[in-house]
């Protein structure tokens, strides 16, 4: 099996998310089977451009569609974005560890995101929400730069009128009509009411926030190991050869991208690494 | 430059020459020369299997055009060291008379020259600037082809031409362990079908070191001088041929082509005495074989700043790197654009594109990158593969068009132990 081969995937659907922020759903146009994990991604790839890692944002195995949230920020992603409902794409995958959803079942978890973050961790609120008995308390915190930049408004009211579940929203720059946060998302930790020894935190964002998110849910009690990191770098082959992703000694597309706070915490932050 | 050409070193260690095999029960010799003595060595690399090197006999030089033509026999194309644009490189070869004799090489920081004699050696020399690495982990391959049809489908093809079987003649022990590393890399866990293609058909003659050159360090690293594993035959050069040692299935079937003379007892006291001359006469070393946690403590050694104003981070040691395995993927669209070829092509840590993220560079300078490459290579390699990534071939010493000297830097930064008692 060569694991660079991508397969063809048809645009089903196509959503506008914001200015620059669009949704694909995918059909993979193949009968060989396809299961991913939460926090695991794929590679999209952009015929005669190149492929991209996009994470993975839900499924519907009955239509057999994946989903990709994806925000416009290079030649490939602005490729992507121009492409229309019936145009076909290349994808491969699924690659990497995902989020801990088996240490975390028993446990409440702390889904704390920045940015375009909410995307790989919807999966998380998804999974728990289709095994609600499995998890406790479940807390969504998301931060945006401006108001402007949230998606899924309508997602997250959803979410917050379901019972056991919290929804904090917070925003840098806000807009006259924000009911929610102005600040940095880490301020609303002060609102969280945790039990530390049975909470799992799970943060995916820029990494100056998911480093002070980190120290913020430690600060609160939750031990270094009950802290995960969604990590991001430069990846090309997505299965640990091509060396662009490493951190240190990891492999950031084989070995994560999500990893315990412990295993990246002494290059977290480190300039050049 | 002249130079007076050492066939065989003048270095003897005591007591070697005219020692006979070991039948006496007082050998007069110390119990770590008898095992250089006498075969087999038992190997204990831990990249390598554990694989008994057998001695098989001699091999006139005469007869080098007999191993060649056996191989070709045999369906192997068969690449072996020629001197091609003043330096050796491994090329397609045809005629033993096409193989480096006489040639010597001599390295030093920034430096490669060679120079000819009369001599008939044809290893006398260290390495040059690749070996096995372009042969197996190709400088640029077409990994995929994509296909966009008339109706907008795409679709996906490999070419399925299955490599041509390869012997190389002439492989260094150092390039051995190298190719053990890069084995880890590229076929452990997912492994890499294009790698993995040549990598079956590869038969390996190497020829242990007999004249390293002043940038080596194989002994400190422990790769060399000596080919121990992972070679069908290892041969030792004398000034009239070469012992043949045994190493696989392969090349035991080999050798049954060849017409090999019983070796003499002082042509293996020759072939001893060269290795320890070649162990002997490396200058250059590493602080230790694991540098790690020495490293890690030290990221913000002044000395980085330092060799980043000497560096220019063009990667030419990367290039030369027996080791060094990072590649990008581009694709390459024909004119039309409804065909494109998605090419994988050798990368480096050096460059701003490595680190490149979204409009972000990880390693913006030239200090990050220098960091990166040494503290992985003799860092977090042995978390990632059990070992350091260096091999002691000293390419990047040589390559390096300012001179700068892995081996010097390392001293620098990790030469002494840290004050906060990180030591490895």
């Amino acid at each position: 099996m060569n694991p660079y081969l991508p397969r063809e995937a048809e645009i089903v659907e196509r959503i506008q998310e914001s200015d620059n922020t669009f949704t694909l759903h995918l059909r993979l146009t193949d009968d060989r089977p396809y299961s991913f994990e939460p926090g695991q991604f794929n590679m999209l790839y952009l015929h005669g451009s190149g492929e991209v890692a996009i994470s993975i944002v839900g499924e519907d195995p009955a239509q057999r569609l994946l989903t990709h949230t994806i925000r416009v920020l290079g030649r490939i992603t602005r490729g992507l974005a121009a492409l229309d409902v019936g145009q076909c794409i290349g994808l491969r995958g699924p690659y990497g560890r995902g989020w801990p959803m088996r240490e975390a079942e028993g446990h409440d978890v702390v889904v704390v995101t920045g940015g375009l973050g909410c995307a790989p961790s919807v999966s998380i609120i998804h999974h728990i929400l289709e095994h609600r008995d499995h998890y406790g308390h479940l807390s969504i915190l998301q931060g945006v730069k401006h108001t402007d930049d949230l998606i899924w408004q309508a997602q997250y009211d959803a979410w917050a009128a379901l019972p056991y579940v919290d929804v904090l929203l917070a925003a840098d720059v806000a807009d006259p009509q924000w009911h929610g946060h102005v600040g940095l998302v880490t301020a609303l930790f002060s609102q969280l009411r945790l039990v530390p020894d049975k909470t799992i935190g799970m943060l995916c964002g820029p990494e100056l926030m998911m480093r002070a998110a980190a120290d913020g849910l430690h600060a609160l009690g939750l031990p270094p190991q009950a802290i995960y990191l969604s990590m991001e770098r430069n990846m090309h082959c997505a299965v640990g050869h091509c060396g662009h992703c490493q951190m240190g000694a990891k492999y950031v597309c084989r070995d994560g991208p999500v990893f315990p706070w412990p295993e990246v915490r002494e290059l977290l932050g480190v300039r050049g690494y | 430059m002249a130079k007076t050409h050492a066939g065989a070193p003048p270095y003897r260690p005591a007591g070697c020459a005219g020692v006979s095999l070991p039948k006496s029960t007082k050998p007069p010799i110390s119990g770590a020369e008898i095992r250089m003595l006498v075969y087999p060595v038992i190997d204990t690399h831990p990249c390598g299997n554990d694989v008994i090197m057998e001695d098989r006999g001699f091999l006139a030089r005469r007869e080098l055009q007999t191993l060649i033509d056996a191989l070709k026999h045999a369906g192997y194309r068969v690449v072996a060291p020629r001197v091609v644009d003043h330096a050796i490189q491994y090329l397609d070869l045809d005629h033993a008379d096409q193989l480096p004799h006489g040639w010597q090489d001599t390295q030093a920081p920034g430096s490669y020259r060679l120079t000819q004699s009369d001599e008939t050696r044809c290893f006398a020399w260290a390495n040059g600037p690749q070996a096995l690495k372009p042969y197996l982990f190709k400088s640029r391959e077409v990994l995929w082809h994509s296909q966009r049809e008339t109706d907008g489908n795409l679709s996906f093809h490999t070419d399925e031409t299955e490599p041509q079987a390869l012997a190389v003649i002439g492989v260094r022990a150092c390039d051995l362990a190298a190719l053990a590393l890069h084995d880890q890399h590229f076929l452990e866990r997912i492994p890499d079908p294009y790698y993995a293609a040549q990598r079956k058909k590869l038969l390996l003659i190497a020829v242990h070191c007999s004249h390293p050159a002043d940038t080596c360090f194989c002994v400190s690293t422990g790769d060399g001088p000596r080919a121990q594993s992972g070679c069908d035959l290892a041969l030792s050069e004398l000034d009239d041929g070469y012992l043949v040692e045994v190493g696989s299935p392969a090349g035991e079937s080999l050798i049954e082509a060849l017409p090999l003379e019983n070796a003499t007892t002082e042509q293996h006291a020759q072939a001893n005495a060269q290795i320890e001359h070649a162990t002997r006469a490396q200058q250059r070393s590493l602080p230790s074989r694991n540098l790690r946690d020495r490293l890690f403590v030290r990221l913000n050694h002044p000395r980085w700043q330092a060799v980043a104003e000497r560096c220019l981070s063009c990667g030419n040691c990367t290039s030369v790197c027996p080791t060094c395995f990072c590649h990008q993927e581009t694709q390459v669209p024909t004119l039309g654009g409804d065909s494109s070829e998605h090419v994988r092509e050798w990368d480096s840590c050096f460059t701003q594109g490595h680190s490149y993220m979204h409009g972000f560079i990880v390693r913006p300078e030239t200090e990050h990158r220098y960091r990166q490459w040494l503290t992985h290579k003799l860092g977090s390699w042995h978390d990632q593969y059990g070992r350091s990534g260096c091999v002691g071939c000293g390419r990047c010493i040589t390559w390096c068009p300012v001179g700068i000297d892995i081996t010097e830097e390392a001293y620098a930064i990790c030469g002494t132990p840290p004050a906060d008692g990180g030591e490895a």
